[in-house]
């Protein structure tokens, strides 16, 4: 005889350790396994829209930092990019290059926290202060060039706020020089770990095409097999002139697309930021980086649909302009909303202890989830 | 002990007021609620993670608010999260402290004219005992910022919470 049971709602968050910031979750249970998973956004919705339409172009910048906030210098590289176009503008070479070279060592900052927060939440307290020790010496880099050490406010339409400081070259080559041998380190006390293989493999598994039918991008996607990556795939700024691989989950320890390889993607991407970077620092040209920024931004008419390859995936960002100072609106499609609508698929029928693995493998920011 | 180790050869008394004494504890391990709100928060993890150290001066993250001391209110604070706030404040035991982190939870911050859903500082909803200036402020900021609370903290008398 069947017992008769009853399905149980918990709710995780908003104050919780492990939601990285504040989500509730509501978690719909029939035993210990997850029959549903609901989330609940907005505990940090700060109005980005209203106050684009408040603002200037340039004044919209410091706004787009906020909004993803462990990849500051991305944000800002796709609202510059998408408001150039729309200008029509094309902006010196110098410029371009500082760019993507401060775009992936955002990358690689990104991932840093990523990598070491889940390593947190799993239980593994020790990567998470070798994460952080790395991510400081990037951090310094980003201080030493525009004065801040987490929104940056760097990267300007038509520009940069400031030029690099002279020793900029030679400690970024430093830190790479460093760098690549920590990862190898960090792959021993964590990838490859027993417990958190254990933890990890065959959990939360994203079939390709549902990640598709779901609109997922970046890390997320490609760990399910996909190897798309808008820097290949619509280049923009320079992406074109460098050789660089796009590594795709392989199912290595179970699953394709399951936990570890979204992981472990991340990891492997920033070897290739680290060869972007070189290819960068080698040709870096001579120039001067203010000199195309306008005095005044005042685009003619128009709509502009522009995505760029956040650390998280495709950031697009869709600007309506009236002919006015300010833009009429802006509107942002962040990578991270969208890979929050699949909480719910990936985790039914595991046990209420992955919850935090699969939430923590997706790797959402909630300033980009509420706005 | 540092400083006494090894300097007397016998068992020894300290004397010494009890309030003192029990300032000196509460401010020796302010545990605080592992809690994050935006920004701000990544610099605080930052600020407990290998580069700052927030451990040596005895603050360690708890991951409940019946557990904590002091609450570092990291970022900023909307009016669906307000409510929220107040109830984790209220769960707390006393004796708790408050540290506002950056200029969002001090006073709305960036989002002080237009943010429509963004409480206009944290004060409105719970009694703040230092506020941190800063969008977001500096690892060594909130640090000062701790020292100043440890510093209200040893002043403070058994018939009154300093000011």
């Amino acid at each position: 005889m069947a017992i008769k049971t009853e399905e149980m709602v918990l709710n995780m968050g908003p104050q919780h350790p492990s939601t990285h910031g504040v989500l509730r979750l509501e978690l719909i249970l029939e035993g210990e396994l997850i029959v549903d998973v609901k989330p609940h956004v907005g505990y940090l919705h700060r109005c980005f829209e209203k106050h684009c339409e408040a603002m200037t172009y340039p004044q919209v910048v410091p706004y787009t930092d906020r909004m993803d906030y462990l990849s500051s210098m991305y944000n800002n590289f796709g609202y510059a990019v998408a408001v150039e176009r729309l200008l029509g503008i094309e902006v010196p070479e110098r410029v371009e290059y500082i760019r993507v070279i401060m775009g992936e060592l955002q990358r690689i900052a990104s991932h840093l926290v990523a990598i070491g927060t889940y390593g947190l939440d799993i239980g593994a307290f020790t990567p998470f202060l070798y994460c952080f020790r790395d991510r400081e010496r990037i951090l310094s880099l980003f201080e030493m060039t525009c004065g801040a050490r987490l929104l940056y406010n760097y990267i300007w339409v038509g520009g940069l706020s400031h030029d690099l400081h002279p020793d900029f070259v030679r400690l970024t080559r430093d830190f790479l020089n460093d760098f690549k041998p920590t990862i190898k380190e960090l792959n021993n006390l964590l990838s490859y770990n027993k417990i958190f293989i254990e933890r990890t493999a065959n959990v939360g598994v994203l079939p390709l095409d549902t990640a598709i039918n779901y609109g997922m991008t970046g890390p997320n996607l490609r760990a399910s097999g996909l190897a798309f990556d808008l820097r290949r795939e619509d280049p923009y700024s320079i992406y074109d002139r460098f050789d660089f691989n796009i590594p795709v989950g392989e199912g290595t320890h179970g699953t394709v697309g399951d936990c570890w390889d979204r992981y472990y993607v991340r990891v492997l991407e920033m070897y290739e930021s680290i060869r972007i970077i070189e290819q960068a620092l080698d040709k870096l040209p001579e120039g001067d980086v203010t000199s195309a920024i306008p005095k005044r931004i005042k685009p003619p008419k128009g709509t502009i649909y522009t995505r760029v390859e956040n650390p998280r995936g495709e950031l697009g960002y869709f600007i309506i302009s009236d002919g006015s100072l300010n833009p009429f609106r802006v509107k942002v499609r962040g990578p991270s909303f969208i890979s929050l609508e699949l909480m719910g698929e990936l985790c039914k029928g595991h046990l209420v202890s992955d919850v935090v693995a699969v939430l923590g493998s997706i790797d959402i920011v909630l300033g980009e989830v509420d706005r | 002990m540092g400083l006494l180790d090894q300097q007397f050869s016998d068992s020894n008394i300290v004397i010494t007021k009890a309030e003192d004494l029990m300032n000196w504890a509460r401010l020796s391990s302010l545990w605080q609620l592992g809690f994050g709100l935006a920004c701000c928060a990544i610099e605080m993890m930052a600020t407990s993670a290998s580069h700052y150290d927030f451990d040596r001066f005895g603050v360690i993250p708890r991951p409940s608010p019946r557990q904590s001391d002091i609450i570092i209110i990291s970022g900023t604070v909307t009016l669906k999260m307000a409510l929220r706030i107040k109830r984790l404040y209220e769960q707390m035991p006393d004796p708790k402290y408050i540290i506002s982190m950056g200029s969002c939870s001090n006073c709305g911050g960036p989002y002080w004219e237009h943010g429509y859903h963004v409480l206009k500082g944290v004060d409105r909803v719970i009694p703040v005992d230092v506020f941190v200036p800063g969008c977001p402020p500096r690892p060594e900021a909130l640090l000062e910022g701790l020292l100043k609370l440890q510093e209200k903290i040893r002043m403070e008398t058994l018939r009154k919470k300093s000011v």
